[in-house]
């Protein structure tokens, strides 16, 4: 029996799962058509309640929105996204030893959940992350008399009353400070960090090692993954991501460039070498070709957060997994298999290593994922049905509902259609996000980022 | 009929072609691989392999001998060091490469768009 499901395009007007439409809410970031590196957005993660948006670039830069509560007047409209913080987290570093360019990108941001007033995120670029930590200022203490109007401190003998300084409201200032750097542990080039459910321990993971590390401790790291062979000509996968269980701390996988997924147990030893569970689909050797292992590298391992399931995404589809079975996914969506005719110009021009990410919904009812052109995909498993937007400034008027777009395969272009030929393979949507709670989406294009919401009635 | 199929793969021309031939009409990834082929004959048959692989390793690899910068600068002691013209961006000849004359990263001083 094969779990293969078939999936039928949406046919109504409608985008998403049958009753949600999807509308235009925000975009940031420039209008121009000359985009520099730097601005190229790298990651993008709502916080734990949503509330907070935070992007990275390849400058090295992170940038916070931060939702604003819902207005009386217009209870339809959920609060716009807006500028909360902006800092510079990582910058260019060159390592003479080894000769090695180190890129100031952010790779992956991850939020801790929230304990106190402050919040705090993880940061990382190739080599190392960083914990910031984002606080409120809104009052400060005033009436000191110890200095003059200019700084200066007064002279002691010149002071005659005992002044207590009280504290005044003043205009909000939010401050991001560094609060650890864990550094030197990684060899290869780190592509995920994993906050774990303690929310004491998280782990980073590079081409071919896991660190585990304790938010606490900065001079120390565990090593609990380690694929380098001892002759690195026999090297034959990578590590393309990793993520810790959203809820039984001990259980994390990681997925490689041959398309498997390992599933370890901090449990069972040091050093999780020897997985617990190894997931893979079999493939119909009449099918292999040149290009099938590369298709099959994993970019993007997610967990639902229900944690019975978790979702990776290969060059051209989306796969569930029910964690129960290693043998085969339950849920295979084709997110734009007439690419598949397209493989050796995509070869050449390298667009077939895009890493594309992929997320889930509230609910783990629909997930979704990116493509060419700007568009994105979204599959919803319970309806099983699928849709196509398109993240475009031809569809930024507020509130505007977005159209399904759709890609003709076959010779006969439909009006409305758009060949494949005529896709834009310099406008990709490798990273998309879902608020944990509403039907709110972000998703990047190269360096724009796009809020869109449910149509409310 | 699964075990020819393997065994072809690494076979010599003609048998490659005649299967080409079938290939095009079942599967648009074999037809592409063909593509590929052609264009690039000396294109090894493990594509996942090592060589990807470690290309993807070396990422980020540039040129810098911080041997010959050392000895260099304890050479010429207080001097300055003969640095690159800003036009040059390759660094040739009996010019010693200095830290200055990589190709600055400098940080963003310029705050992201996003935030504008």
């Amino acid at each position: 029996i094969v779990f293969k499901v078939v999936v039928v395009s949406c046919a109504g007007a409608g985008g998403g799962n049958c009753d949600v439409q999807w509308c235009f809410s925000q975009v940031k970031g420039s209008i121009d058509d000359d985009v520099a590196e730097a601005d190229i957005i790298s990651t993008v993660e709502f916080n734990h309640s949503g509330e907070l948006l935070a992007t990275g670039d390849k400058g090295g830069r992170v940038v916070i929105f931060q939702q604003e509560p819902e207005s009386k007047n217009q209870p339809q409209c959920r609060g716009e996204y807006n500028v909360y913080s902006t800092f510079q987290s990582h910058e260019p570093e060159f390592d003479y030893l080894k000769s090695l360019e180190i890129e100031e990108k952010i790779n992956k941001i991850r939020w801790l959940p929230q304990k106190n007033a402050a919040q705090f995120l993880l940061s990382t670029n190739d080599k190392t992350i960083k914990l910031w930590k984002i606080s409120e200022r809104d009052k400060r203490p005033e009436g000191y008399n110890l200095k003059e109007e200019d700084g200066r401190y007064r002279d002691l003998n010149t002071v005659t009353t005992l002044r207590v300084p009280v504290f005044r409201p003043m205009d909000l200032m939010v401050e991001a400070s560094p609060r650890r750097v864990f550094a030197n542990a990684h060899t290869y080039h780190i592509n995920s960090t994993s906050v774990n459910s303690d929310c004491e321990t998280y782990l980073s993971a590079d081409d071919l090692r896991i660190n585990l590390w304790h938010l606490e401790i900065t001079d120390r790291s565990f090593n609990i993954v380690d694929i380098k062979p001892a002759n690195m000509e026999e090297l034959t996968e990578v590590i393309t991501a990793a993520e810790f269980h959203p809820n039984q701390c001990n259980t994390f996988v990681y997925s490689s460039s041959k398309g498997t997924i390992r599933m370890c147990d901090m449990r069972a030893s040091a050093l999780c070498d020897k997985h617990a569970k190894m997931f893979e689909e079999p493939e119909d050797p009449n099918n292999r070709s040149f290009f099938s292992e590369i298709i099959s590298s994993i970019s993007d391992v997610k967990f639902s957060h229900s944690g019975r399931y978790m979702m990776t995404r290969d060059y051209l589809s989306v796969k569930i997994w029910d964690l129960n079975m290693e043998t085969r996914p339950v849920e295979t969506y084709q997110v734009h298999e007439y690419l598949r005719s397209k493989l050796c110009s995509l070869y050449e021009n390298d667009c077939i290593f895009d890493k594309f990410e992929c997320c889930w919904n509230g609910n783990d009812s629909v997930v979704m994922t990116g493509s060419y052109n700007n568009f994105f995909r979204m599959f919803d498993r319970g309806y099983r049905q699928d849709v196509t937007l398109e993240a475009s400034r031809e569809n930024s008027k507020p509130r505007s509902v977005l159209k399904p777009r759709k890609v003709s395969t076959g010779g006969k272009r439909k009006k409305d259609e758009i060949s494949v030929d005529s896709l834009d393979f310099n406008k990709k949507i490798l990273h998309t996000a879902w608020h944990p709670l509403d039907n709110i989406i972000a998703v990047a294009t190269t360096n724009n980022l796009y809020i869109f919401e449910e149509k409310l009635n | 009929m699964s075990g020819d199929n393997e065994d072809t793969q690494t076979a010599d021309e003609t048998t490659l072609d005649e299967k080409e031939v079938q290939d095009k009409v079942i599967s648009p990834e074999k037809a592409e691989e063909a593509k590929l082929k052609a264009r690039y004959p000396n294109l090894g048959n493990k594509p996942g392999g090592s060589d990807l692989l470690r290309k993807r390793l070396q990422k980020g690899q540039k040129y810098f001998d911080s041997g010959d910068y050392n000895m260099a600068k304890a050479k010429i002691k207080n001097k300055q060091l003969p640095t690159a013209a800003p036009e040059k961006t390759e660094i040739t000849g009996d010019h010693i490469p200095t830290p200055q004359d990589l190709p600055q990263r400098k940080p963003s001083l310029v705050a992201s768009k996003l935030a504008g």
